[in-house]
Parts: structure tokens; sequence; C-alpha cells
């Protein structure tokens, strides 16, 4: 059937003269599609004056070759086919630019990620990419010449997460000079590494390497640190976000807090009766309490779930007295809500570790003696609740101790993934086990994995100390005795894979290495910023290899272990990574804005105010003197939602007019 | 109107002709995960991008049908993901009123779907196509009487 040459779209156009470049992508999209044939079938179409093919059409020639035909044919239009749209319409829009035409004269088309990759049939997957060319020829023709919106970007930065990763992104920013706001829902930073006694492979006291920074975070001027904190509320776009922050009830005025503690010492709890959060239950706190002691700000919290004056009002309240002129304690404090504004976003939000209880053979909670990897770092903590010795619930030592690899990972009953650092911190804390202890220590792991720098050396290092590791799935651990010797132990039932057999091993003590999990609230988070999550509620980064701390949202980047299981180092370096990106942002002070908003040709408008509620931004109003409707450019997103809407067809959005769509939907559909 | 579909004279099965409406930021982010993951699937659709499920006028599946899809599917973020926030409600209200005009015109329900699939779901993309080229396969092609159809609208605006 012959393309009509009488459409009202053909008539009021301009000459138009199209090039078109389809990629090869080495044999990406070589290997399925005939590409070849694409680019003869396409010379062949109206509008087209040049057509060509070539391997890496994103190259350096690649791009070159395009540049030099606009210039050479006079060219106004271009399609190129080649991957999605993105990974590269960026890189041709900058060559269209660079030829001196305008970016948006570029249509591109999608025949890897959409064909190449996805089917097997050649024959069916070069009549997909005829199809898809032919309609982005149409398409191209009507495309006008757009300007992207420049804004300015507010050098304000929020991180949110005070563990390792948010820290240390929040130093970097603040000693390039911009001014960071760091928000922590817990009453103090420092996240899971404050946890930790020693840190693999170097044995590093994690405390002597966190909390210098720590102090940091708390004294630079540039860093206004908001601990037992949310954001709520995220308004805005790159460059101009409009954030509310809620900041939780401590109980404690934080400008008169000096940190003294005396009001723990008089409060009228002798003794803590809370189990202690930071300490994982292993050590009772008191209703007023410090969250550890090296904690950031120094400042006491106070929790109304245990505190008896929140519960009758009759308390002795002899902390208000240990306070005494000070007066920081404020049994009436509210909580209150901060609004900022910042140009860019930090999100280093973490992990959660793994519940055990959803293994029900491991008796988590049943038996005593069964730890999670956690519990047991803070057994070694020499801060933690046992001052750094490692005892058992009834005080003594044990005797032998098992390490049960892959709690939570590598499992389809529960999580698929690895979680990468549970091999390396199981040996370290096997090591720290048998120096503290002398007890024989075994190590059940399904496959060793320590890939990174002195990693595998250190795996080395523990075989020469005498650590015992059995290949093999610990299948049950009870605390049934088969013989005399197994009395008053653990006994861990294993299938020796190497040996090929199934072992009975009785030990004092079971370590579960538990497996690195999203945060709960992972997806409350990301709805919050408007970013996504991949399938295991990772947050989901622009893209992995390129651009792995990068989100779909201009402007919010992530770091650390919210985005995947991460360890020291890894999360050290994407905080550096996305603070690095927050920064070339903010020194380029301006921020382009894809020009794809929405406007109104008022003379075919007719006031019927339809489109109003449809924006969720508020960017249409209506003006009653003229009884039309307007937009308002700088609040428009783009969406097209109104666009749609109008029953007059009077809204038209940039790039996405309703033409150029029908366009795309009749050339697909043509039979050629 | 094609005056022969491409698949008859194959002398093979029928291969019908979908026309996708994606979202830019779930369910062709889907699609683009499709294909990193080399997920296989028919090749039987033909994907428009717009920003936003939102953007999709009922007009946009109507001018498909009448110029030969045999199927039309509409991809966009789960309720409460979208990118602009509600933009997909809107989707949803009009998809509505859109499946019952299109029952009107004959049109069989199975060849005009709405999806929700986030950007994580690109095994989603596949199974949805697979399961809507299956679907409209056994339905045949599309018969779409144009002229009635022009009938009839003249007699309404009479």
């Amino acid at each position: 059937m012959p393309e009509p040459t009488n459409s009202p779209a053909a008539e009021k156009r301009e000459a138009v003269r199209v090039g078109i470049y389809v990629c090869h992508c080495g044999t990406n999209i070589a290997g399925t599609v005939d590409v070849k044939a694409v680019a003869e079938y396409a010379a062949g179409l109206r509008d087209v004056v040049v057509s060509r093919e070539y391997k890496y059409m994103c190259s350096d020639p690649g791009q070159t070759l395009i540049q030099q035909d606009i210039s050479d044919h006079k060219l106004n239009r271009v399609v190129v086919a080649s991957c999605s749209p993105l990974l590269h319409e960026p890189t041709f829009r900058r060559a269209l630019e660079r030829a001196g035409i305008n970016a948006f004269f570029l249509q591109f088309v999608n025949i890897r990620e959409h064909v190449s990759w996805v089917h097997l049939d050649k024959a069916a997957s070069t009549a997909k990419a005829k199809d898809l060319v032919r309609a982005a020829v149409r398409r191209v023709a009507l495309h006008k010449p757009l300007q992207r919106r420049q804004v300015p970007i507010d050098p304000r930065v929020l991180v949110v997460g005070g563990g390792i990763a948010g820290i240390h992104a929040s130093l970097t920013l603040a000693e390039a000079g911009k001014q960071v706001f760091l928000v922590e829902r817990e009453p103090t930073i420092g996240g899971h590494m404050a946890m930790f006694d020693k840190t693999f492979p170097t044995l590093d006291c994690a405390a002597c390497i966190l909390t210098p920074k720590m102090t940091a975070v708390g004294s630079h001027p540039r860093i206004k640190l908001w601990t037992y904190s949310e954001v709520v509320k995220v308004e805005g776009y790159v460059g101009n976000y409009k954030v509310t922050v809620k900041h939780k009830p401590r109980y404690v005025i934080d400008d008169l807090c000096i940190g003294c503690q005396e009001c723990i010492a008089a409060c009228v709890f002798k003794e803590g009766k809370t189990p202690d959060e930071f300490n994982l239950g292993l050590s009772k706190r008191k209703p007023v309490y410090m969250p550890f002691p090296q904690a950031v700000p120094q400042k006491v919290v106070i929790d109304p779930q245990t505190c008896i004056e929140f519960k009758s009002g009759k308390c002795k309240k002899t902390c208000i007295e240990a306070c005494g002129d000070r007066h920081a304690i404020d049994f009436k404090q509210q909580e209150t809500f901060e609004e900022i504004e910042v140009g860019t976003i930090i999100l280093a939000t973490g992990f959660k570790t793994f519940d055990p209880r959803r293994y029900t053979d491991y008796g988590y909670g049943r038996h005593p003696n069964v730890y999670t990897s956690l519990e047991v770092e803070r057994l070694i903590n020499a801060s933690g609740p046992t001052g750094g010795e490692v005892v058992m619930r009834d005080g003594n030592k044990p005797k032998s101790v098992g390490i049960i690899h892959c709690v939570g990972s590598r499992d389809r009953n529960t999580n698929r993934w690895c979680s990468k650092v549970c091999c390396m911190y199981s040996l370290k804390l096997a090591h720290l086990v048998k120096e503290r202890t002398g007890a024989e220590v075994f190590n059940f792991y399904l496959d060793m994995r320590t890939p990174g720098k002195g990693y595998e050396e250190f795996y080395d290092r523990l075989l020469d100390e005498g650590v015992h590791f059995v290949r093999g799935l610990v299948f049950e651990i009870s605390d049934f005795a088969a013989h005399p010797s197994e009395e008053g132990k653990l006994v861990l039932r294993v299938e020796d894979t190497l040996g090929g057999f199934v072992r009975r091993i009785p030990v004092d003590m079971v370590i579960l290495a538990v497996g690195l999990e999203p945060q709960a609230n992972a997806q409350d988070v990301r709805r919050l910023f408007n970013i996504s999550c991949a399938s295991e509620g990772w947050f989901l980064e622009r893209h992995p290899k390129l651009a792995p701390v990068s989100t779909f949202t201009e402007g919010v980047f992530i770091a650390g272990a919210c985005q995947g299981p991460k360890d020291i180092p890894e999360s050290v370096a994407q905080a550096g990574a996305a603070a690095a990106e927050a920064l070339a942002l903010i020194d380029k002070q301006v921020v382009e804005l894809e020009p794809y908003t929405a406007s109104i040709r008022e003379e075919e408008c007719s006031g019927c105010k339809s489109c109003v509620p449809l924006c969720p931004y508020g960017a249409i109003s209506f003006l009653v003197d003229k009884k039309k409707a307007a937009i308002n450019e700088v609040l428009c997103k783009g969406c097209g939602t109104c666009v749609a809407g109008c029953p007059s067809g009077s809204i038209t959005q940039n790039f996405f007019e309703d033409e150029e769509i029908f366009e795309e939907i009749e050339g697909v559909l043509t039979y050629a | 109107m094609p005056d022969q579909h491409p698949a008859a004279s194959a002398n093979s099965r029928f291969e019908p002709r979908i026309i996708a409406f994606f979202c830019n930021w779930c369910t062709y982010l889907a699609a683009d995960l499709a294909g990193t993951s080399r997920m296989k699937y028919a090749p039987n659709t033909r994907v428009i991008r717009v920003m936003c499920s939102g953007r999709i006028d009922p007009q946009f599946v109507l001018d498909a049908f009448a110029h030969g899809a045999d199927g039309v599917l509409i991809g966009g973020c789960h309720p409460g993901d979208c990118h602009y926030q509600e933009g997909n409600y809107k989707t949803l209200r009009r998809v509505h009123l859109l499946k019952r005009l299109l029952q009107d015109m004959g049109i069989e329900e199975e060849r005009f779907r709405l999806e929700w699939i986030s950007a994580a779901e690109g095994d989603r993309v596949r199974a949805v196509i697979d399961d809507m080229v299956e679907k409209v396969r056994a339905l045949g092609p599309l018969n779409l009487n144009i002229a009635a159809l022009e009938m009839s609208a003249e007699e309404v605006t009479v």
C-alpha cells in the first residue's frame, strides 16, 4: 500500500531531508537483525536522503559520519537505529548539535534491547526493525526545534542515612565547601559499622576508623546533622528539591544537653529493664539512655514507651533534678517539621540483616546459644555488653563454635542473592572467637567467596590457624543428644559434601552468618524519592556499570548497601562517587531540563477546565478574565496527562505531539 | 487500511501485530531490562514510547486499531509508583471507558490490555507479550468494518 501523500501533516512540511543510521553494535544487533537490509529498505522511504549502517554508531567515527553527512547532504532530520534511547539518545543529540542542527531533530529507534536481544528469528527481527525505522522516518519529519530549559541548581545537598556511606558522602561534600543536611532516623549516626569491633581483612579497629569521621560530621560547620529525624516529603525536581524533615521528639533539648549522662545515673530505674537496641537485646538499658558510648551527637534520648513519667505521670523525675539548671529535659517536646531546599539528594539508607527465625530448623530464638553474626559482633566489641568477652548467655566461654554461612543468602526459599560480605566476616569472626576463647571453630560453607584485595590471603591465614572448614549445608540444629558426648550441646547435622557423608558435630555455640536484605521500608523510601527498586528491593541504579550511583530521577543518587550488598570499602567508594556526581551537577550551576512540557493553544481552548484537576503539580491555572486555561512551564514536568485529557485537543506536548504519535502509529502499521 | 495481512501470504500461522504504548519510567525500562537479560519473547509487538501512560490518548488506541493493529497493549507504572505521581490513575480511568467503547465496536476484550509493569519486571514484559500474542493469535486478524462504523457515525451526527 502506498504511503499517504495527502495527509494534512505532509502538506505543511518544509523540505525534509532525513539521514538513517543503523548500528550493528558489533554483533549485538547485526547477529539477529539484517542491518544491511534495514538500511537498504530505509533508503527507499520518503524523505530519506542517505541511509547507512556502521559497526559502532556511537563511536567517534560513527558520530563523525553523521555530522559529516549533515553538512554534505544538508540533512535536517536524523534517525538512529541502535540501542535504548535511555543509553545513547543524549550522545546522538549532542552529535546533531555539533553539526549545527537542533538536537530534537533526532528520532531514536531501539533495535537492540527491544529487538535483537529478545528475538531469535532473524526474518521477524529484521521486519520489526524495518517497521520501527519506517515509523521513525514518518515521525521525525514532524519534529520541531526545541530548546532545553535551564534552571539554576541549589548548591545544598541532602544526605539520607548516617552509616559509613552517608558519613563519607557528607564529609566529602562539606570539605568541597557545600552545605550538607544529613538526616538519620536513629538517635546516633554510625550505622552498622559502629556495631563492629574489627573489620576484615586487615582487622582494623572499626571504632578507630569510624568514630573520628563521626565526630567530624558532628562538628563540621557545613554539615547540619539531624539525628532521630526522617524525610517525610520531597517535592520539586533536580536542582530545586523542597524536602520536609520530621524531627522525632527526644524529650531532650539538643542545644542544652551536654552529654554528661547524669540523668541516666539518676533515673528511678536502678537497673536497665529494656532490651538495648544497639546491643541487639544482649544488654538492658534505662528509659533515658545514650545509644552507645561514642554516639554522635552526644545527646541522651528518653524512650516514652518505658519512661514512668510518660506512662503514669507520677515519676519523681530524678532525671530533671540531675540535669539541674541545664534544663535540657522537656517531657512536653512534640515532633516538629522543617522544610529545607536542596539541589541534589544522596540516599545511603543501608540494609538490614536477615531474620533467621525464618529457618525454623536452626532454632534461633529457641536455642539460647544460637546467635546471629551481628550479635556476636557486639559480644566481641570492647564497648559491647560483655566488654569484649565472648561468653554465652550462661556466662561461660564456648569450647566449640560452629559458624553457618549463607543463612538467608543463595536460597530459593528466602533470598537468592549472595550477600557478598558473609564469607569474609565469618572468617573474621572465626579468627576473633578463636583468639579470645581458644575454642574449636567450625565453618560450614557452601562455597568460599573471597574476591577482594587481601581477602583470599586472609582465608589462607585462617586455614593455617587451625579453623575447621566443612563444605556443606547444615540442615538441623538440635539439642537432642544421641551420645553422652553430645549432652548439653547443640548438635549440627550437616552433609559434608567433600567427605561424602552426613556428620553430627556437637558445639557449644552457633553463629548464623545472616545475609543482607533491603531495609524494611525500602519501598516507602523509593516512592518518597521517586526512584525504582530492583525486584529484590534494592534501589535501582541508572546503569549497572556506567551509572552505578545515579538513578532515573535526576539529582537523586544512591550509595552503599541500599543499592545491593556491599562491604565497607565499596560503600565508601560509592559514597565518594555519589558525592562527586552531586558536585559535578552543583558546579555546573545550571541544569538543563528536557523540553517535554505541555502548552495550550489559547485560540482553541474552550475553557472547559477539565485539564485543571488532571495536573498533579498544579501547573494548570484557569484565567478567569480570558476564560482559558494556562500552563506554567516551570511547574510542568511533561507527563502529558492533560494533553490526552483535553477534549478540544488544544494542549500539545513538546516532542510528543498528537500528530507525531499518530505518524508513529501509522508508520509502524503501514505494510511495506 | 491494509489490503493484505503480511502473514496471510506466508502460508503459516497468523502473526498478530500489536502496538504497545510503554511509559518511559517503568514499562519501557522493563522492556530494556528484558533485553539486557536476553529474555526471548514473540516479535509481534511494536513499542511506542510516551513519557507517562497518562499521555495515551484513547484516540491513539482507536487509530492503531483503525490502521490494522490486531491488539493494543498499554504498559504503565504500578498504582502508587507513577513517576508523575498519578498519571497511571488517569490512564486507568480512560481505559475503563475505552474498553466499553471498543466492545461496542465489536473489538474483542483480549485485543486491548492494560498492564502495570515496573522497571524491575523484565520477565513480566516477556510473559505479558507472549500471553497477549497467543490470545490475539487465537482470535485471528481484526476485521474491523470501517465503512460500517463510519456509516453509524454519520447516523449519529445527523
